[in-house]
C-alpha cells in the first residue's frame, strides 16, 4: 500500500494501515488532523473542537498498540455531528437552546466508535436540530464549502444539514465523520462536496443519545472520502441497542470483505419518474453515465417505475414537521436549554424560552407540525401522508422484484452560493428531492462522487437498496468509484 | 386548506411558542405556500391504504420491566438553567 506524503491526506483505511503498522503514531497523525481543524477555521465547521481530548485517546491508543491490543479503528481521528451527544462535551444540534448543554451521557453510535479505539477531534457544525439543506440555519453561522466553482471566489453551501462533517471530510479537517439523515442530510451535503455519505437503513444504528428531529426517519451514518472508508466506518457504527427498540438485531456484516465483488449481473433499476423537468443536462448525463458505467461491468440496466415519487417531499414536509414539533417540546426552560429571563408566569417561561431558543426554520416546522396535528386535521394531512408513505413503500418493493438496486442522481444540482435560497422555504425543500424518498421507506442509500460540472463543482450518483442491503449497495458503489475514477480535491484557499 | 392569522396566533399558543404581532402575516403566507404545496396529496387514492406505523417489519421488543438506571439526580439536574436543592424551579403556578 503506497501511502499520501501528507498524513491528513490518507483515507481512512490508509491511515488504518499506516497506524497498525507503525509508520505513524496515532499522536502524530492526530496532532496533523488538529492542526489542519485550526487552520480551517474560515470554514466554520467545527461547533466545538476538542484537541486536548484528541490528544489523550490518541496516546491511550498508541499505548494499546505498543501493548498489542488495537482496536478496529485504533487512534484513527473522526470529526462527530453536533447533534450526538458525547458525554463532558457540549452538544448543541446548532440551536442555541442546547447552546449549553453538556449531555451527562453517551449516544451508543459514538460510544462504538470510541470501544472500536477511535478519536474525536470535536463536533461539527449542522443546520439547526438538523432542519436544512445548506447548513445556513446553524445558529453557529453557516459552514462554507471547501470547493469554489473555477475562477470564482463566490462563498459556495455545503449542503445540509451534516455540512460541517461534509465540509470537514471534503477539506482533509479528518479522516471521516459522522451524519446523520432524515431527508437527505447526510447524501445531499457529501454530493455537493464530493465526498462519499451513507444513509443506512433504519434500524440499522441505534438513535439513542442522537438529538431527535423526526424519529421514524432520523438514521446515522458514515460521511467519508472513499466508499471502502464507509463499508470500515458504518461496520462500527452499527449496533443493536436495548435502549433503541427500532434499532435492529441482526449481525453487522464485514462490509469491506464483499466490497470489491463487483456487479456482474447485478439488475440495476433507473426509475424515470426522476428524470425532472427543469433538472441541469449535467445532472441526467451524469445518470445517464453512471447507468454506463456499471453496464460495461456486466450489470444489467433495467428501467423502473416509483410512481408515488412526486408525492414524496410533500408527505415528508408533514411527517417530519409533526414529529419534530412533538420531538422538540421537550425543550421547555425549565430542564436543560435556554431559559427566558423576566417571564411573569410559567406559560410566558415556556413561550419566551422556546421564541428565544429557536431559530426561523425550526419555529415555522413547529407550527407546520402542531397544525397538521391539531384536531380536525389530523387526517386531513398527517394521516393522508402516512398512506402516501405506504404506497412510496410499495413502489420500491415493486420495483426490487425487478432489481437489485436502483441508480439516481444525489442532488438536483451543485452547491449554490451562501444566500442564495434563503427567501424561499420551497427551493430549499427541493434540494432533497431525490434523497427523501428512502427515508419515507426507510431503505439504504449511498452518496458517491461521481463528476464534476462544467464550473468544476462536484456532482453525485445515488445507489438505493434493499432493507439491510448495505452489502450491495456499497459494492455497486465501488463500481461507480472504481469508474467514474473521481479523485478530484478542492484547491486550499482557505489559510493554512 | 388556508390558515389565517387568529389560526396561526391559536397553532402558536397550542406549540407555546411566543409570536410577536409583526411576525404573524408573514408567517400567515409562508405556511399557506407550504399548505398550497402539500394539497397535492389530495390528487391521489388512498381508499383502503393503511398508514404507515413502521418502515422495518418488526414486532414490538418487550424487556423485563425493571429498574435499570436511576438514583442520579446530580446529573440530570447538572443542566437545569435553574435549580435548588436537586430540584427544578419554575416560577409559581399555583396561587
Amino acid at each position: 500500500m503506497s501511502l499520501p506524503a501528507t498524513p491528513t491526506d490518507f483515507t481512512l483505511a490508509d491511515a488504518r494501515h499506516a497506524v497498525a503498522t507503525k509508520k505513524i503514531s496515532s499522536k502524530e497523525l492526530t496532532a496533523a488532523f488538529v492542526k489542519a481543524v485550526e487552520g480551517a477555521r474560515t470554514l466554520n465547521a467545527f461547533v466545538t473542537e476538542t484537541p486536548d481530548r484528541a490528544m489523550e485517546m490518541a496516546n491511550a491508543s498508541d499505548a494499546r498498540i505498543a501493548k498489542g491490543e488495537a482496536r478496529p479503528l485504533e487512534g484513527l481521528p473522526l470529526a462527530i455531528k453536533d447533534l450526538f451527544c458525547t458525554k463532558g462535551v457540549r452538544t448543541t444540534a446548532g440551536s442555541r437552546i442546547l447552546s449549553t448543554f453538556v449531555p451527562p451521557y453517551e449516544s451508543t453510535v459514538t460510544q462504538n466508535l470510541w470501544n472500536a479505539g477511535a478519536v474525536m477531534l470535536g463536533k461539527t457544525n449542522m443546520d439547526e436540530f438538523a432542519m436544512g439543506s445548506s447548513n445556513e440555519t446553524s445558529y453557529f453561522k453557516p459552514v462554507v464549502n471547501p470547493w469554489r466553482a473555477k475562477s470564482s471566489n463566490q462563498s459556495l453551501v455545503p449542503g445540509g444539514s451534516s455540512g460541517g462533517s461534509a465540509t470537514a471530510v471534503s477539506g482533509n479537517l479528518c479522516l471521516a465523520a459522522t451524519g446523520t439523515d432524515t431527508g437527505g442530510s447526510i447524501r445531499q451535503p457529501a454530493a455537493v462536496t464530493g465526498t462519499v455519505g451513507l444513509k443506512p437503513t433504519y434500524g440499522r444504528c441505534s438513535r439513542w443519545g442522537i438529538v431527535a428531529f423526526a424519529s421514524s426517519l432520523d438514521q446515522a451514518g458514515p460521511m467519508t472520502r472513499t466508499v471502502r472508508d464507509a463499508a470500515i466506518l458504518l461496520r462500527h457504527m452499527a449496533s443493536v441497542d436495548p435502549n433503541d427498540s427500532t434499532s435492529v438485531d441482526a449481525p453487522v456484516p464485514d462490509y469491506e470483505a464483499t466490497l470489491e465483488g463487483g456487479v456482474k449481473g447485478l439488475r440495476v433499476g433507473i426509475p424515470k419518474e426522476y428524470r425532472l423537468d427543469g433538472a441541469p443536462p449535467e445532472i441526467d448525463a451524469l445518470w445517464v453515465k453512471g447507468a454506463e458505467w456499471l453496464k460495461a461491468q456486466g450489470a444489467e440496466i433495467v428501467e423502473v417505475s416509483l410512481p408515488h415519487t412526486k408525492y414524496a417531499l410533500p408527505a415528508y414536509y408533514i411527517v417530519a414537521p409533526a414529529e419534530a414539533s412533538s420531538n422538540l417540546a421537550r425543550y421547555d426552560g425549565v430542564r436543560f436549554g435556554h431559559r427566558a429571563e423576566g417571564v411573569r408566569d410559567i406559560t410566558e417561561l415556556y413561550e419566551k424560552s422556546r421564541a428565544e431558543g429557536f431559530g426561523a426554520e425550526v419555529r415555522r416546522r413547529i407550527l407546520i407540525g402542531t397544525y397538521v396535528l391539531s384536531a380536525g386535521y389530523y387526517d386531513a394531512y398527517y394521516a393522508r401522508a402516512q398512506k402516501l408513505r405506504t404506497l412510496i413503500a410499495r413502489d420500491f418493493t415493486q420495483a426490487f422484484e425487478k432489481c437489485d438496486v436502483l441508480l439516481t442522481p444525489a442532488t438536483p444540482g451543485p452547491a449554490f452560493a451562501l444566500g442564495a435560497k434563503n427567501n424561499d422555504p420551497l427551493s430549499m425543500y427541493l434540494n432533497d428531492v431525490f434523497t427523501v424518498t428512502v427515508n419515507l421507506a426507510g431503505l439504504p442509500g449511498l452518496a458517491v462522487p461521481a463528476g464534476l460540472t462544467a464550473d468544476g463543482l462536484p456532482l453525485g450518483l445515488q445507489v438505493i437498496g434493499k432493507a439491510f442491503d448495505e452489502a450491495t449497495v456499497l459494492r455497486a458503489g465501488r463500481s461507480i468509484e472504481t469508474a467514474a475514477a473521481f479523485g478530484a480535491k478542492p484547491s486550499k484557499w482557505w489559510p493554512a | 386548506m388556508s390558515v389565517d392569522k387568529d389560526t396561526v396566533r391559536r397553532i402558536a399558543r397550542l406549540a407555546r411558542l411566543a409570536l410577536e404581532e409583526e411576525r404573524v402575516e408573514p408567517m400567515v403566507n409562508e405556511l399557506n405556500g407550504i399548505f398550497a404545496w402539500v394539497e397535492q396529496l389530495g390528487e391521489v387514492d388512498v381508499e383502503g391504504v393503511e398508514p404507515m406505523t413502521s418502515v422495518v417489519a418488526q414486532t414490538l421488543k418487550m424487556r423485563e420491566d425493571k429498574v435499570t438506571a436511576g438514583g442520579d439526580a446530580a446529573a440530570i439536574i447538572a443542566n437545569a438553567p435553574v435549580s435548588e436543592d436537586n430540584f427544578f424551579v419554575v416560577p409559581k403556578v399555583v396561587e
